[in-house]
């Protein structure tokens, strides 16, 4: 059948009808809506103000302020206005912003440093990861190893049981290991975790990759680690995207070993956003203000590679 | 240029044997052929010439030079794959240059050496387009530009033109002779593809089950296989086997075939009572009234100037080739005659040809 008489026929089983595709956007849409709704309330929540925060019924219009990013990144102490008058004038916008509530500003939160934490835990795990993972796939997919697939599923079955099972073991190693409240520690714990899931994914991803490529810069000069660098790895980047993606969004939300084996010093940020604590409870502003600031680096992360992430979910779904 | 010689070479792969002990050399500038099915051992070999596989046992040498366990990448040969395997992330030029930037060789002569090379195989064009864009003989050949360029000691091919299509494989197939008899490199080529071979090659080794069953010209294998299993591959439609049982005296010009006698070409080893078969192509029968076997015919296959005829006999089916003009009826029975000095016999027992005037048997290399 030509491509004109496929055109004319009134229910053409490759294209879509105008209702078909309707309902798919809408559906679309809805789905967008339902996920990007909590995320730009809690944007809007930053900028409210602690009692427009706990309104009740919920305020969409309001007067924003910069309060809640104000009270995130500082320490403050209630004076009587006696003595805030006293003062020297405010130095700045957010001296006065603090004044107007008769409070003075004691110092810096604890939220840069928690912010450093996160980043570099997250992304020096998801590297440790991605890395290791990428030998080991190019491993296992490449050469004869003995009882490879007994290998491939032990290393997949430590993903069958949610991590936190082994919470308590961990905790008591990394106690003798005095790898608690450590980056080192944390950064090994999630690299730990991911590598499993890197592994799988990019054996798949190398899987796909005809040998013939390596074999031909074998054959011309290269040795194996060049041949894997040079040739492979620029064809697999799609794999290593994706996957990087994953593993970065699982160790920048993980929330429990956190919890357990962090509290000072190499503190993540999911532990630290609950208790940010305010007069008289929970900030609500500024938790939101550091969750939205939490957000941004996944969401730029993901919005960087987004081209590789779609071509890598699909990949090897359809032939080229 | 090199000569490649193979001794005792056999690759095994857990418990399977992939090549058993063959044993070849092939000469400075011959363009050498490993023919046979999938799964005979060809590729294998191949790779272990190229260094991309270790064999289990045996030698490699190169020029007389033991490279059996040397790096793919010391051997200086060249490998073109059936994929083509250019590079996707580098465009053509950078895919012909690549070679010669694994050797560190500096930007000025890259260029200088990759336009030759495309020169040579009139892609000058293509120079700096991407390779998905290219059609598959163009891929072709700047797989074989990425191979030339390095002026290696052989080049190895594996099914090169497998993912082209008929039309273009045999367009190809006579620019490849065309690019060997100008650049006479040693070339080692591998195809399941019986016409290639025969039509490229200046020797063919056919290889069955791991084995080499006979090396040779093409004409020499076509004409006189070592083998049943070289007879029965080679050759379309293939031999025509006749069985029958009988014993053989050195010197005799006949045979007994059932209740008559068969003139054969002079028998030069005796033999006692055992199942035998009569070898004889298509093209080596007419249709005769006089003709000692008779059939039925059952079908017939119209080819342009010639036709494939089946007949039934009581010996089973039996093709022959016929010129298109001859007026055959189906059901019609007739008589065949066979070009007595061009047939040939073969032990069921072993499946080896047996030495006539004809065919002197199997050879090994």
């Amino acid at each position: 059948m030509t491509a004109a008489a496929t055109k004319s026929t009134a229910h053409s089983i490759v294209e879509a009808s105008p209702r078909a595709k309707a309902f798919a956007s809408g559906l679309v849409i809805l789905y967008a809506v339902i996920t990007i709704l909590p995320l730009l309330w809690i944007v809007a929540t930053a900028f409210k103000s602690q009692s427009d925060a706990i309104a009740y019924p919920p305020k969409v219009i309001f007067e924003p302020t910069l309060e809640g990013y104000v009270n995130l990144f500082t320490v403050r102490t209630r004076q009587t206005p006696d003595f805030i008058a006293k003062l020297p004038p405010p130095q700045t916008w957010y001296d006065k912003l603090v004044r107007q509530r008769d409070m003075v500003i004691a110092g810096p939160s604890k939220v840069v440093p928690r912010f450093v934490n996160s980043l570099i835990i997250g992304f020096g795990s998801t590297f440790l990861a991605v890395f290791l993972g990428t030998l080991a796939a190019y491993a296992f997919s490449r050469f004869r190893i003995p009882l490879a697939d007994d290998l491939l599923f032990f290393i997949l079955s430590t993903r069958m049981m949610p991590p936190v099972a082994v919470a308590i073991p961990i905790y008591l190693m990394y106690r003798q290991l005095n790898l608690t409240d450590t980056r080192l520690g944390m950064i090994l714990l999630y690299t730990a975790v991911n590598v499993s899931l890197a592994v799988w994914l990019l054996k798949g991803f190398i899987d796909e990759i005809p040998r013939e490529y390596e074999e031909a810069a074998l054959v011309d000069g290269y040795t194996r680690l060049q041949a894997l660098r040079k040739v492979v790895l620029p064809q697999a980047v799609t794999g290593i995207a994706a996957t990087a993606i994953f593993c970065l969004i699982f160790s920048w939300n993980e929330y429990a070993f956190a919890v357990l084996l962090t509290s000072g010093e190499a503190q993540t940020m999911p532990p630290f956003i609950p208790f940010i604590i305010g007069e008289g409870g929970q900030d609500w502003p500024a938790v939101a203000a550091a969750t939205t600031l939490f957000v941004v680096p996944i969401v730029m992360f993901t919005v960087l590679l987004r081209k590789h992430l779609l071509r890598g979910i699909t990949f090897g779904a359809v032939r080229k | 240029m090199a000569q490649i010689r193979i001794e005792n070479l056999r690759k095994s792969f857990d418990q399977f044997t992939a090549v058993e002990g063959s044993t070849f050399t092939i000469d400075d500038g011959t363009f050498f052929a490993m023919l046979g099915p999938s799964g005979c051992g060809k590729t294998t070999t191949l790779r272990m010439i190229a260094g991309l596989e270790l064999p289990t046992e045996g030698k490699i040498l190169l020029d007389g030079e033991d490279v059996t366990f040397h790096r793919a990448a010391a051997r200086d040969i060249a490998f073109v794959f059936q994929l083509f395997a250019l590079y996707p992330h580098m465009n053509v030029g950078e895919n012909i240059g690549f070679p010669l930037k694994c050797q560190g060789m500096g930007r000025r002569e890259i260029r200088e050496r990759v336009q030759e090379t495309a020169r040579m195989l009139r892609i000058e064009h293509l120079l700096s387009s991407k390779t998905s864009k290219l059609s598959g003989g163009d891929r072709q050949r700047v797989a074989l530009g990425r191979a030339m360029v390095r002026r290696p000691k052989a080049f190895l091919m594996d099914e090169p033109l497998g993912a082209l299509d008929a039309e273009f494989r045999h367009l190809m197939c006579g620019e490849l002779r065309d690019l060997h008899d100008r650049i006479k490199a040693t070339t080692v080529y591998v195809t399941h593809d019986q016409l290639e071979a025969m039509s490229m090659a200046d020797q063919i080794a056919v290889m069955n089950r791991g084995r080499v069953e006979q090396i040779g010209t093409p004409q020499e294998v076509y004409d006189r296989p070592a083998s049943m299993f070289v007879a029965d591959f080679i050759g379309s439609p293939p031999m025509n086997f006749l069985r029958f049982e009988g014993g053989l005296r050195s010197g005799d010009r006949a045979v007994s075939f059932h209740d008559t006698r068969l003139a054969v070409p002079e028998i030069r080893e005796d033999r006692a009572n055992a199942p035998l078969a009569l070898g004889v192509r298509p093209e080596h029968i007419r249709f005769a009234d006089t003709g000692a076997v008779r059939g039925e015919v059952f079908g017939a296959e119209y080819l342009g100037t010639t036709q494939i005829v089946t007949v039934d006999t009581a010996y089973g089916r039996v093709a022959a080739r016929l010129s298109s003009s001859a007026s055959v009826r189906i059901g019609e029975n007739i008589g065949l005659e066979f070009n007595a000095e061009r047939l040939a016999l073969f032990d069921i027992g072993s499946g080896l040809a047996i030495r006539t005037a004809n065919g002197e048997g199997p050879r090994h290399g």
